[in-house]
């Protein structure tokens, strides 16, 4: 973080202008005009339709003869009662798909940290980022193609008795990957992957090589290593990356459409079907305020646990 | 046998990286090895014989180049929009102190640490509420206001990071403010502008769940072409500008990464 009170070198110009920039009044004007247009944007179309919201879940009525505010708060029990496992479904498929994109991304940014060549590096960045230029809609399709009935990867994993295992505990029924939990939670974890690995890697790149070899130096396993030196350091930015996963793959209604069946549904279709289908408004808003409530409430909890700074 | 055993056990960590980026990479493979499909029912998930029939006709599905060419202009106009006023407060954040910097702080960070689905049934029931009429200018608001954050945050890294001397040296050779700012501050911020401009649009280009909740049914952008296709019946097509889309952000990256490079070299 730089200071704005940096040394200034003695200097002819009047002290008006070497005094440091943020204290002077007709400054301070200018940081605030820089500000307007954009808080404005995000208070007006951010911040209000929250508001709205709030205030729509609250109201009664029809698309034809209008809504109004009746202080309605069943409408909220309502909305619970009919979707109440959608939450269940949507915040636990969220959290199996977070640990899978923690697992499967912690030893691709470690490697791409510390045991790739300067070149191979950049390479792998790129293949990391360059899914995110195609439609995340057409790759989430293709995975219909892979986990198709009777395919390659079905057939590896019922030989390796895998689906047996996921059987077991629900995630998959049958001899079918697709139209199962495991199909959503498997296009959750690829979707949300690189939202996983940046952070990862960017607080990875950080650690000193030197600080591993000391560690070994002082006879530390490398798995002590790794768990009493590279982990911590790591921290930051596994609590980023955890976010960066939870919050949107809670709120996605895309994988559970195209990959799962309709037992499988998650809030966000819920929200997408009333919203866009039903035109029940007022349970459309009473489900995302809901949903909203209860992520920030966790990402508030998770964050005092974590103890991070400022994300911003 | 066992030296086999001991090079697996050193490079465990470097298999499951390679395993992981397998993974990432598998689906385009297979959107790219379908772009040369020739299904035999309206939908392109089992391969039947190898034909280059999309690549020669990509426009030949009705409807989708139109829907392409909207999602540009909407991906070019909101890049715009958010790069300008996303720069603006990212210069404010990274050089001011001023009373209400931590809610402006928390204005920028809420709408990345939002499920999309709640930021677009929100302001699609302000729009309704407003008789605002879906379309163009509902979906390109919605796109600056989720884009915004992620250049202030690309942005103010950059500036933050910056050499406060190097404009001071500025001024102590008598440049203008105006100067010093176009000369030296600009050309200093332009990568993290640059890089919150690229982010930019690829999350508008590819967005999907705000626009579906904001656009009216004339303005179908690609992304909703492609889900609506799902259901009906996907042209291989789809797949051709997939695949086109994908060699095209490598093909920039590299080529950015190289001049990048060479301007360094050569300076």
């Amino acid at each position: 973080m730089t200071s704005t009170t940096a040394p200034a070198p003695a200097r002819a110009i009047p002290p008006d202008d070497a005094a440091p920039p943020a204290r002077r009044p007709r400054r301070k004007l200018t940081a605030y005009w820089l500000l307007l247009p954009g808080i404005a944007w995000l208070v007006v179309f951010f911040a209000v339709p929250m508001v709205y919201q709030g205030s729509t879940s609250l109201q009664t009525g029809s698309l034809e003869q209008g809504f109004k505010l009746t202080w309605h708060f069943a409408t909220y029990w309502d909305a619970l009662g009919e979707y109440k496992w959608h939450f269940v479904r949507s915040f636990s498929y969220a959290a199996i798909a977070t640990v899978l994109c923690l697992a499967i991304g912690y030893p691709l940014a470690y490697t791409i940290a510390f045991k790739a060549s300067k070149r191979w590096r950049n390479v792998i960045l790129i293949l990391v980022i360059a899914p995110f230029f195609t439609s995340f809609l057409i790759r989430t399709l293709a995975w219909k193609t892979i986990l198709s009935d009777g395919g390659p990867v079905v057939g590896a994993l019922n030989a390796l008795h895998v689906l047996d295992l996921t059987g077991a505990v629900g995630l998959t029924s049958g001899d079918r990957v697709l139209a199962t939990p495991l199909a959503v939670v498997c296009g959750l974890t690829y979707n949300f992957l690189p939202f996983m690995i940046l952070p990862l890697y960017t607080s990875l790149e950080r650690i000193d090589p030197r600080l591993h070899e000391a560690a070994g130096d002082l006879y530390a396993r490398p798995f002590t290593t790794f768990r009493k030196v590279t982990f911590p350091i790591s921290l930051p930015g596994v609590v980023a990356g955890t976010l960066l996963t939870f919050i949107p793959a809670s709120g996605d209604y895309i994988n559970a459409q195209l990959l799962g069946s309709p037992s499988e549904q998650m809030v966000g279709n819920g929200i997408q079907k009333q919203f866009l289908n039903v035109l029940d408004y007022p349970t459309a808003a009473a489900l995302s305020f809901i949903l909203m409530a209860l992520i920030l409430g966790m990402v508030t909890v998770y964050m005092r646990k974590a103890g991070t700074e400022e994300l911003v | 046998m066992s030296r086999i055993f001991t090079w697996i056990r050193s490079h465990l960590v470097v298999l499951a990286g390679v395993l992981a980026l397998a993974y990432l990479v598998l689906p385009n493979l297979v959107v790219l090895a379908f772009s040369f499909n020739k299904p035999q029912g309206k939908f392109n998930y089992e391969w039947s014989e190898f034909s280059t029939d999309a690549w020669t006709n990509p426009c030949g599905v009705a409807d989708m180049c139109q829907s392409l060419s909207l999602s540009l202009q909407v991906a070019v106009l909101a890049t715009i929009g958010a790069t300008v006023l996303g720069t603006m407060v990212a210069f404010a954040l990274a050089r001011y102190r001023f009373r209400g910097r931590g809610a402006t702080s928390a204005m920028i960070f809420l709408p990345m640490a939002m499920p999309e689905v709640v930021m677009a049934a929100s302001l699609g029931t302000l729009f309704l509420n407003m008789r605002i009429p879906f379309g163009f200018v509902t979906i390109l608001i919605a796109h600056i206001m989720f884009c915004l954050s992620f250049v202030v945050t690309a942005v103010k890294a950059r500036v933050m990071s910056m050499d406060p001397r190097l404009e001071q040296a500025a001024q102590d050779l008598y440049a203008t403010p105006v100067q010093t700012f176009l000369r030296v501050t600009l050309p200093l911020a332009a990568p993290g502008i640059a890089a919150g401009a690229l982010l930019s649009f690829a999350l508008s280009f590819d967005d999907f769940i705000i626009t579906q909740f904001n656009s009216g049914p004339t303005t179908v952008t690609f992304p909703m072409f492609v889900w609506g296709a799902s259901q009906r019946g996907i042209p291989v097509q789809v797949n051709v500008i997939g695949t086109a889309m994908f060699i095209a952000a490598v093909a920039l990256t590299v080529g950015g990464q190289w001049l990048g490079n060479r301007r360094k070299a050569v300076a």
